[in-house]
This record gives structure tokens, sequence and C-alpha cells, in this order.
């Protein structure tokens, strides 16, 4: 990674898979116990573990098991996915896994910015638009998706259908700017003018202000 | 768009700038870090060559992953110690301050922010946990963010953020006998959602909101991350300031308090304030609610039967199936009587010190079910200290309680406090989810903290008030 502007996301193209299930949560996405590490490296393969493995460690019924989905790049869900906790672990299991791009009903908040932060788009249409969708998925396993951030469509065979993406995100994914530290650091002197405005914040907090 | 009201205010004292995203740049008052999800920042941090832009305004504490029995170094878990070392070392090159556990200041993150006085009125506030909502009890603005984000704030001591909508939940009334601040969040969960929240932050008033102490107020705060909404808060008034005048922070200086105190009066919500919506709910009108499902919005008041799936808005249906199957409950029943094998009291939501007496107050002079392990976790060591001084320790561990050290414990499955198997838990926590407390068959069922006491003492989902009413039975 370097300090430079992020990387322009203005589409992804691949082939998608479906996770089926309203309040999906981020304890269902990785959980708690894979959590114990201290780099982000390998939580690919522990993404959705409880639902893909039983006690024995043995396969059970779920889209990322199955080999025609394997390789897919767009992961198509219900609504209100990724609530519960705060862990980037969730979307980072699920970028390390290969998703580069969600299609959903709606997203929790914390979750949807964690993905921003890793440059994975997430967005929106109504129920019958994502059924259609899945459903479609399920009957092309091999078939290529086109998200795009840009125009605000989803196209799949011969279908566009148009998709919510939240301006901000959009903004950031299309111009590049989704990583936002440089992009912050560059103001740290009005930064500092306003940490001094606030009264709770003491002079010597303020670095330089020593 | 909302006008005049203390989140408005807040925001406009802390706002940069607007990026190029239409995002906006604003400042964070206060950062606190833990174990879990703080050591991927410090790495990223060190990827690029940054440093921390302000760690006089950054706290940190260990709560996930310590284990709450035995705290001798290292860890028996390598993975749990090998966290802590990382933190400390973080904490150390940075030169933030950091409560471990021979501090005699550790705990919980949501506990001892507020507990130390970091926690005030007016402030941004911002951690690696959705449960940082948990500090707006204060009036403060506060909200979980993710690692990247993290070393955002640790970088730059911003954060790259879009304005919500403000909905004010007005909770009338007066509370029952028995009912509480958790049974009010659940309610209000149950009946907006897990995600009604999306895109809000809720702002908590009204009689029976403001009549609650601090601790009430938190656990209310707390679990708005429950119903979707990322923060809550509650206007800072004089049970506030009592509060605060008590803490670290300020008991030394009355003059600073004085003087701040402007500032926290400046920024409650105006009498005139504009909200995008308002929801009133009765409080005289609720019980102690429990949660029947897999969500914290599957809860239904102790009387009152659990819903059928078919009955549920479409898009619940299937959910409430599954959680029906999961959790092997029937529509129709009530959840009284519902068999349990673990009892936890403890965890962000309520492992204060009131939260430990009220539990207290239940067990005292009996005996916890046979069948039953249960547990006591305060929120933090300061908590420990002062319900030892009570001698609230030996209330627990003469029914039969484990008393334990401060941490997140059983609330999550990090550390050594887990479920087993299919066990059933009755829980003052704040999540039902399948596997969050550590066996992907284990079933939570949430309640207030006396709901659970009476849950370890009759071995089966109880309604404390009718335990309350029998006469206490001293050993036979």
């Amino acid at each position: 990674m370097s300090d430079g502007p992020a990387e322009i996301v203005t589409d992804v193209t691949g082939t998608a898979v479906p996770i089926r299930g309203n309040d999906i949560d981020t304890d269902q996405i990785i959980p708690a116990r894979f959590m114990k590490v201290v780099t982000f490296d390998g939580l690919g393969e522990f993404a959705f573990f409880d639902l893909r493995f039983d006690d024995e460690d043995n396969p059970k019924d779920h889209p990322f098991n199955e080999d025609r989905y394997q390789g897919a790049s767009i992961m198509a869900v219900n609504a209100n996915f990724g609530c519960g906790s705060s862990r980037e672990h969730a979307p980072q299991a699920l970028m390390r896994w290969g998703i580069d791009a969600l299609i959903g009903e709606s997203f929790a908040e914390i979750f949807a910015g964690n993905c921003l932060a890793l440059g994975i788009p997430t967005v929106t249409a109504d129920e019958d638009t994502v059924e259609t969708i899945q459903d479609w998925i399920d009957a092309n396993p091999d078939g290529d998706i086109h998200v795009d951030v840009a125009d605000e469509t989803v196209t799949y065979g011969d279908t566009t259908v148009d998709v919510e993406v939240d301006d901000a995100q959009r903004k950031a994914l299309v111009d590049g700017v989704w990583d936002t530290t440089a992009l912050m650091q560059a103001n740290a002197e009005t930064v500092k003018e306003t940490a001094r405005t606030l009264p709770y914040i003491q002079d010597h907090e303020v670095p330089g202000d020593v | 768009m909302s006008q005049g009201t203390l989140y408005d205010k807040v925001w406009d004292r802390h706002a940069v700038t607007e990026l190029p995203t239409g995002q906006t740049q604003l400042f964070v008052g206060l950062h606190l870090i833990h174990e879990v999800t703080s050591p991927q920042a410090f790495g990223m941090l060190r990827e690029r060559d940054l440093e921390v832009a302000y760690p006089e305004r950054t706290h940190a504490t260990v709560d996930h992953i310590v284990p709450t029995a035995d705290q001798s170094r290292p860890y028996k878990e390598d993975a749990a110690e090998e966290m802590m070392r990382e933190l400390e070392e973080n904490v150390r090159d940075a030169g933030i301050e950091f409560d471990d556990p021979t501090s005699g200041d550790q705990g919980i993150v949501h506990v001892i922010g507020p507990e130390q006085g970091l926690t005030q009125p007016g402030m941004t506030i911002v951690c690696g946990d959705s449960h940082t909502s948990t500090h707006g009890a204060f009036g403060a603005l506060a909200f979980g963010i993710g690692t990247s984000q993290i070393r955002d704030v640790l970088a730059t001591g911003t954060l790259a953020f879009e304005k919500q909508k403000v909905r004010k939940i007005e909770v009338t009334g007066e509370l029952g006998d028995g009912v509480e601040a958790k049974d009010v969040i659940l309610e209000i969960i149950r009946r907006l959602g897990t995600d009604g929240g999306v895109g809000y932050v809720y702002e908590y008033a009204g009689d029976a909101i403001e009549s609650l102490g601090m601790e009430g107020r938190m656990s209310i705060c707390n679990m708005s991350i429950e119903g979707g909404a990322r923060a809550g808060y509650v206007n800072p008034d004089e049970t506030t300031y009592e509060w605060l005048a008590e803490t670290d922070e300020f008991a030394d200086d009355p003059d600073r308090f004085e003087e701040l105190k402007l500032y926290w009066e400046s920024i409650r919500s105006d009498d005139d304030a504009e909200y995008d919506d308002v929801v009133t709910i009765d409080g005289s009108e609720l019980e102690p609610v429990v949660t029947w499902g897999t969500t914290p919005g599957q809860g239904v008041g102790i009387t009152d039967p659990i819903p059928a799936p078919e009955a549920l808005p479409a898009d619940k249906e299937d959910s409430a199936r599954a959680a029906q199957e999961h959790m092997r409950v029937e529509p129709g029943d009530t959840m009284q009587g519902y068999p349990i094998d673990v009892a936890f009291v403890g965890s962000c939501t309520n492992a204060r010190l009131p939260d430990l007496r009220r539990a207290a107050s239940i067990v005292e002079g009996r005996e916890i079910h046979d069948d039953v392990r249960g547990l006591v976790v305060p929120g933090s060591q300061r908590v420990q200290r002062a319900a030892e001084n009570e001698g609230l320790d030996q209330v627990f561990e003469d029914a039969g309680f484990e008393w334990r050290n401060a941490g997140c414990s059983m609330c999550l499955g990090m550390n050594e406090d887990t479920l087993e198997g299919d066990e059933a838990c009755a829980s003052s926590s704040n999540r039902n989810f399948v596997g969050r407390q550590g066996s992907k068959d284990g079933r939570t069922v949430l309640m207030n903290p006396r709901m659970v006491a009476a849950a370890a003492i009759e071995g089966k989902v109880t309604d404390v008030r009718e335990l309350e009413a029998r006469e206490v039975v001293t050993n036979e």
C-alpha cells in the first residue's frame, strides 16, 4: 500500500454467489474465535466458517462450499447484511475469499463503511430485484455480472437494472479517494485549528502546541 | 434535516472541512482502543511510516480476550498473549495511556471511559467496537468504527463521515416495578427493528429516560447499534453532571468542571429542535422483556406469547422460523419456564455497580439451581473493587455464582468463557446471534440482570417480579 491516492473502482465484473437471508450478522461472517490474530492475513478461509463446517470440520451445504461458486467476486445478499459488531475482519474475510463487490437489499452501516475503506462497493436494490438476481446466479453460476458503480446499474445476462449507490461511496470509489488517510492528513493544520476551538481540548494535547 | 439537536451542534463543532467525496472530515475528541481491532491499524500505520497524531486523546484498555479467571502472564491461550503483547508494544511506542490489568483501572472499554470521566458531553468519541454508542449516555456523539478507520483516526485525529438523520425516541411515563433500562431498549429494538435505525442517530428522551441514572442510560445507548443506529444519546442534565463531578477528571478541578459545564449546557438539543422522525413509547406499559430468537429484535414481554413466524412482517418470517428452530421454542408459549444451563451477569450493557447490586438483591439468601453454571463478571476493576467493598462478591459466591475478574467474558466467544454445545444462557449481554457466546449450537436469551439472577435460581426463565413476591428462603 502506498500513501498515494487509492485505486479507482468504477465497476466490478465477475461471477457471483448468492447468500440468502436477512440480518446475517458479522458473528456469522467471521466467528469471533478467528479474530484472535494481529493481522488480517489468512482470514479468507474462515469466512462463514460455522455455516460451512460442522463440529468435525465436515463441509455443510453453503454456497461458499459449492464448486460452481468458487472464483466468484460478487456477492448478492438480502436485508441488513453485516449487522452486529464493527469488526473489519468481516469484509476482510470476504475480500480475502475473493469478493470485490456486494449487491444487497440493505447493509448495516458500519459494515458498509468498512467495505468502502477496502474499496468494496455495497450497492442496493429492492427485495424483488435482489431476489431475481440471486435466482439468476443460481441458474447461471458461470455467468458474469457487471456492477457499475459509476452508472449505478447491475447487468446480468441481457438484463440491466438500476441500483443505488450512496453518494459519498460512489464519489469515493469512482474518484479513487476511498483511502482517506492521505487525504485527511493534508488538512492537519485545519484539524489543529478545529481542535483548539473545542473547550475540552487542552493546549498540550494538540501536536506542535507544546 | 434535523436542526438544533445535540447531534447537529456537536457535529458542527467538530467538522474540520468537507472532503472531495462529499463526506465531512470530523475531529475525534476521544479515541478508545483495545486489543482486537487496533493491532492491524497500527500495522497499517507502520507500513506507511505514520505516527499517532493525538496520543493524548487516545486511551487503551484490554477487554475482549483477557481471561477473567487466571490472569497471570503469559496467558494460557497463546493467541491472547500475542494480542496483549502487541497492544503493549503499540501503546508504549506511541505514548498512549494503557489501563492494563496491573493498573487497577482495566475493564471493558465502555465501562472505563465513563467511570474515569474520559467520556464527556459534547465530545466525539470513537472506538473499534460497535458498542461505542454507550458513551452517548453522556451527551457525546459516540460510534463504532472499523480498523481502516482506526488507522485514519490514529494518523490524523479525524474521520471521514457522513451526517445522519436524527430520530427522537420519547419514552413517556414511569417504568413499572421490575422494569429496567434493558427492557426499554429491547422493546425499542423489537418495535423499530434491527435495521430500523440504519441511517439514523437516536436521541432518547422523555420522563422514563430522564429519570434513569447514568448506568441505565448507558444500557440503552449501548444497544442502539442492535437497533441499527450507529449512535444514540441522551441530553446531558444534572444526573450527568453529578456523575462527572466525581470522576478523576474533575474531582480535584472544580473550576474546569464549571467552565466545561457551560459548554455541556450549550450543546443540549434546543426545545424547538427539529427532528427527522419522532417515535413515542409509553414506558408505563412495559414489562420485563426477554428474547426468544437469534436477533436482539426477536423479543417478547415475559408474560406475552412468542409470536408465530407467519404473524410477523413477511421479511421477518424466515429468520423467525429458523430462530425458533435453533432456540427450540414454540409460538404461543411464553418464555417463562425455558430451561437454562448458564447464567451470565456481565458485558458492557449490564456490568456496572448498580447492575450487580440489583442482581445481588435477587440472589441474596437464595441459591442458584443445581444444574446452572452462574458467572458474574464486573465491567471493570473499579466496579469489582467497589462491589467487593460492599460484599457483593460474597453474596454471589454464597449463592453459587463464580465471581470473576473484569472483561468482556461470555458476551462473545473470544476468551476462555464460552458456552459448550447446545447450552442455553440467560444473559445480561447484548447479542443473541447464533454462535455469539462461543458455541454455534449455544442458545442465548437476553434479559436484564435481575431477570438473569431469577433465571439462575429457578434454572429456567422466570418473571423476577413473581420470584420477588415470594418469601426469601434461606438454607434449609
